[in-house]
């Protein structure tokens, strides 16, 4: 009863959510539509971020070379062969890649499998150590992948860095994508893998006792999130249309960590809503940073706020909010309906609803 | 868990107000509805104000080149605040040295702040990244200081005030050659700057062509930005007993080379391009940067432009300090854009942007600027190099 | 290669060296004790190098005063920061505590590029640290020596406040075990906020040589040597004091060496210092001067 109950709210909340995005795409202005995007491909990265931190408890700092390996994948794939004539004009691009052009959809998952593949090939080994080994091992992996890519200039452009790239994304394949990931993982996460991923994080020794094969259950979510982020990055690509190694320095690993230590652990809830809250924070706080008034008051401009705000308040989060905004909750209608009839109790009214964050609905993408 | 049952209210309260703020078209966006409505109403009704949107890395790795600018853009709006008559308001917003925050900062400027035309950005690859945006949404847009080839290919509406890296490799190329008889020069890239690399190839490529002998490049070797030990570089480079080096990078590498190639026993020069241009060069090197060599935009004494002088002097007065090429740029670009309106005698981006292409002998402070059909400005190099402490000029190269 | 240069390049690996040690033993110092990466520790450098040219340049003091003040008042930072985020999150998983220093990092970098804007500014040589000396053919400017002598002084206080005072032996106690430790009588958390001030000083004192090496200071310029220095650290073996040491040295003169020996390679050098830390995670976790230890159940 119960669950047909929610899997019709889910598929109507789908196609409510499918519907907004095609008045969005259709109504809204592009600076709305970028920042729409942006919150996707973010909650792609947190999400993935916690796959592999959250749940498996394995701290990876590999994301921007993952999300690296995909985009430059998708982005040499959609040019088109007159675009890298242009672009490569020190030295000619390797005679392999100057002539392909493939649609989005092969590009971007080649470069989800590259990603995989090279976080299969990173994970195989680096799983093997423990807690912030892990994390340095993977971070210099990150770096190595970005000199690579500044080094190898024929296949890259190095700095110079590639532009002109199609502009495919838009919100249909950003959220679109998103909403598999979360899919996948919540059903990953739920299953019999998912438990063993957990069991590992919450004493790796013991889940070995009971008979869990650790590198391999390791490995598996780890390459899953690199497939994951690769394809994020596929999607950053062709969102900005030019990228160069700069956009993937360990900063942008950094700022998963941040929003997925906001958004909680083991909570796609949290990630997702912490991914679109960052997104929109940032560019809701620029008026901060430009001179305002307060009263008779002119308080100058600071460059610079923002991120201050944001890591002063991304402490605050781990200091006296340890587990996230969400912890380990998920959005379930169960918890939905609790709620709201709880505060329809303390009303004692009936029919008043309050906003409730949910992966689904997105109802804060709603202006 | 009393504060959690608040906490996350709270929070979806904030994010719904936050997206509220956001999305809401700021009152100088209300007044001018869309960019392509303005232009009707420019023609008819003037506006209240215009707004003129600068998009530069006020944070992040290139914050101090976007600082620079923001000193020229600033001095040239408090000296121009106008437009047609009307007040123009500054929109300044930073692109954090984001590639995807710099797109989206140019869609702001444009879609909530109603920009009828952009200044910006430092650095190249920041550029790229505002110039799909703008145009896809036709607004002109005046880059500063950003040299690579790439940044106005294919785009009608992007423009620059500064030369191009192809032209300032020529530049230096030559005047190593003719004028001080380098035979065998080592070459030291950031590899990491696509300013850089592209400063390195054109200097390597004009200096072949004009020794004929691809053997005069001794060495060439990279170091990567925030890099400030190139003692293992410099020791490799000075081995092979170059006349010169070329080292083709921003100010404040450039300065600790120079410094530990002169605690190596360097005593040649050390030649490169207009990033060199900043007080800090000196600041930071001292002695070791005395007998530098580089290519830049103009010099008060080069007499380029009669409005070289002036700007020097107002932008003394106003930060106690010379300004660096960057400033000079932002000053620029800004008055081109300005001009530009000027000569549409119009609002409408459409026309702001012909007119932008049609620039003719402007008289800029970095020289006078004419447009060429990429968009990209053509002028006189100016070559300095630094005395006692001083910037002096040397001599001038035209294109 | 001339011998002569060769000595260019290694008195170069070593004056490179000195700094990525005295850097890497406050990281390691912190991790033996807390087994936390101290990921703020590179943006403390960068605070140490600020606090002494502002003293300089501001405050008019002469060096000998503005540097040995902003080792101190570093240090006292290193408290605070301790004491506000790290010290309440010591009873929770260590992943915590990592994430924590992120955020401090992070929190460091933008409140430097406000406070001190982004622009970089030129750090003052002390005099007596700028006139190049000529040792056997190869040209040393006179602050190598004293950079590398200043990390050796460093380093033998430091092992003799660990080795033969009451604190160390408190701290080398609080690294084994620190509930037993505590149970003993030591007052845990004094033990680890000293070391913590230690480790900032020294950071501190790096950040200083460092911009004595490289005169330019700019907010962002901990970021690089803080992650040299740990590569350092780990090399050594994360925790131990005096493998600290021969990893920062090892790793300055490996750099170094690699770009004299291939100088094509060059712009890959951040890639082999990692390709280093990578090959010996992998084939020897703890170092060359770490023990194993037992995972504890």
């Amino acid at each position: 009863m119960k669950i047909t109950r929610n899997r019709i709210l889910t598929l109507i909340t789908l196609v409510v959510f499918a519907g907004f995005l095609a008045y969005s795409q259709a109504t809204f202005n592009p600076y709305i539509l970028r920042i729409m995007n942006l919150c996707a491909i973010f909650t792609i990265f947190a999400v993935t971020f916690n796959l592999v931190y959250g749940y498996t408890g394995q701290f990876s700092l590999g994301h921007a070379g993952f999300a690296a390996v995909g985009a430059y994948t998708a982005a040499l794939l959609t040019m088109t062969p007159v675009q890298k004539e242009l672009n490569f004009f020190l030295e000619p691009i390797v005679p392999v890649l100057a002539n392909v052009q493939w649609p989005f959809l092969p590009a971007m998952l080649l470069g989800g499998v590259l990603a995989a593949v090279v976080g299969f090939l990173i994970g195989w080994p680096a799983l093997r150590l423990r807690g912030d080994y892990l994390a340095i091992a993977t971070l210099g992996f990150g770096e190595i992948i970005r000199v690579l890519f500044v080094n190898m200039q024929r296949v890259t452009n190095g700095s110079l860095g590639l532009k002109g790239i199609p502009e495919y994304t838009n919100v249909y394949w950003s959220w679109g994508l998103a909403l598999v990931t979360i899919f996948v993982t919540k059903r990953l996460v739920d299953s019999s893998y998912g438990r063993a991923l957990k069991a590992i994080r919450d004493d790796e020794v013991a889940a070995e006792a009971l008979g869990v094969k650790l590198s391999y259950h390791k490995i598996l979510a780890f390459t899953l999130s690199s497939f994951f982020v690769g394809i994020a990055g596929a999607l950053l690509a062709n969102l900005i249309s030019t990228i160069d190694p700069k956009v993937f320095l360990f900063f942008l690993t950094y700022q998963v960590v941040g929003i997925t230590v906001m958004g909680g652990m083991s909570s796609l809830t949290g990630s997702t809503v912490s991914a679109c809250l960052y997104t929109v924070f940032l560019e809701a706080l620029r008026p901060v940073e430009s001179p305002f008034s307060i009263g008779p008051l002119r308080v100058p401009g600071v460059p610079g706020m923002r991120m201050v705000i944001f890591s002063a308040l991304l402490l605050l989060v781990i200091l006296f909010y340890r587990r996230g905004l969400f912890g380990q909750a998920e959005f379930s209608w169960d918890w939905f309906f609790e709620k709201t009839s709880a505060l329809r109790a303390r009303l004692g009214r009936t029919g008043k609803t309050a906003p409730a964050p949910s992966i689904e609905s997105e109802e804060e993408e709603r202006p | 868990m009393p504060t959690k049952k608040l906490f996350v209210p709270l929070l979806v309260i904030g994010l719904i107000a936050s997206l509220v703020t956001a999305c809401q078209p700021t009152p100088a966006a209300k007044e001018t509805p869309a960019p392509a409505e303005t232009a009707a109403a420019g023609e008819e009704t003037t506006p209240e104000e215009v707004v003129i949107g600068v998009y530069e890395p006020l944070t992040g790795a290139f914050a101090a080149g976007g600082e620079f600018t923001m000193q020229g853009v600033n001095l040239a709006y408090k000296q121009k605040p106008k437009v047609l008559g009307v007040p123009i308001k500054l929109v300044v917003v930073d692109n954090r040295s984001d590639k995807a925050e710099a797109a989206t900062a140019m869609a702001r400027l444009i879609n909530q702040e109603g920009a009828i035309a952009v200044v910006g950005s430092y650095g190249s690859s920041l550029s790229m990244a505002g110039g799909e945006v703008a145009e896809k949404a036709g607004i002109p847009v005046m880059g500063c200081s950003p040299t690579n080839p790439l940044v106005t290919q294919g785009k009608d509406y992007y423009f620059r005030a500064c030369f191009i890296d192809p032209f300032q490799g020529r530049v230096m190329a030559k005047y190593a050659v003719e004028e001080l008889g380098v035979k065998k020069v080592a070459i030291i890239q950031d590899v990491a700057q696509d300013y850089s690399v592209g400063l390195a190839a054109f200097f390597r490529k004009a200096f072949i062509e004009l020794t004929g002998d691809a053997s005069g490049i001794v060495s060439f070797t990279s170091y990567q930005t925030g890099d400030q030990d190139f003692t293992a570089q410099l020791g490799a480079t000075l081995a092979a007993k170059p006349d010169a080096i070329f080292a083709p990078g921003y100010f404040a590498e450039a300065a600790l080379l120079a410094k530990q190639a002169r605690e190596l026993g360097f005593k040649g020069p050390i030649l490169g391009g207009d990033a060199y241009e900043a007080p800090e060069l000196i600041e930071i090197g001292g002695d070791a940067v005395e007998g530098i060599i580089f290519s830049t935009h103009y010099h008060p004494d080069a007499e380029l432009s009669p409005a070289s002088k002036p700007f020097v002097e107002a932008f003394e007065a106003e930060y106690g300090e010379r300004p660096s090429a960057f400033a000079a740029l932002g000053y620029d670009a800004y008055m081109l854009t300005i001009d530009a309106i000027e000569r549409a005698n119009s609002f409408d981006p459409a026309a702001i942007r012909d007119a932008m292409a049609a620039t003719k002998n402007f008289p800029g402070v970095t020289g006078t600027i004419s447009m060429d059909e990429n968009g990209d400005a053509v002028k006189t190099a100016v070559i300095l190099t630094v005395e006692n402490g001083k910037f002096k000029y040397l001599t001038t190269v035209s294109p | 290669m001339t011998l002569s240069l060769f000595f260019q390049h290694l008195a170069n690996g070593i004056s490179l060296g000195s700094l990525y040690a005295l850097i890497a033993i406050g990281y390691t110092m912190v991790y033996g004790i807390l087994r936390l990466i101290n990921f703020a520790h590179g943006d403390i450098v960068m605070l140490g190098s600020y606090i002494a040219f502002y003293g300089v340049v501001m405050f008019f003091l002469p060096w000998w005063v503005s540097f040995p003040l902003a080792i101190l008042l570093t240090g006292v930072v290193g408290i605070i920061i301790e004491r506000t985020a790290y010290k309440p999150l010591r009873e929770v998983p260590r992943i915590n505590l990592f994430t924590s220093a992120v955020a401090v990092s992070f929190l460091l970098e933008n409140l430097g590029l406000v406070i001190f804007g982004a622009r970089p500014k030129g750090f003052h040589r002390p005099p007596v640290m700028d006139t190049v000396l000529y040792i056997g053919g190869a040209a040393v400017v006179s602050y190598t020596p004293i950079i590398i002598l200043t990390a050796l002084v460093l380093f033998g206080g430091l092992m003799f406040v660990v080795h033969r005072t009451k604190v160390g032996m408190a701290m080398r106690a609080l690294s084994k075990d620190i509930e037993t430790t505590g149970l003993m009588g030591v007052n845990t958390d004094q033990v680890i906020t000293f070391s913590f001030a230690l480790g900032s000083a020294l950071a501190a004192a790096g950040g200083i040589l460092w911009a004595i090496k490289f005169p330019q200071i700019q907010p962002l310029m901990g970021v690089m040597p803080g992650l040299k220095a740990f590569i350092a650290a780990v090399l050594g073996g994360i925790g131990d004091i005096t493998g600290a040491l021969i990893g920062g040295f090892l790793l300055g003169i490996a750099e170094i060496m690699l770009v004299a020996f291939m100088p094509n390679l060059a712009g890959y050098r951040d890639a082999f210092a990692y390709s280093i830390l990578i090959l010996l995670l992998l084939f020897r976790p703890t170092g060359i001067m770490g023990e194993m230890e037992p995972e504890k159940v």
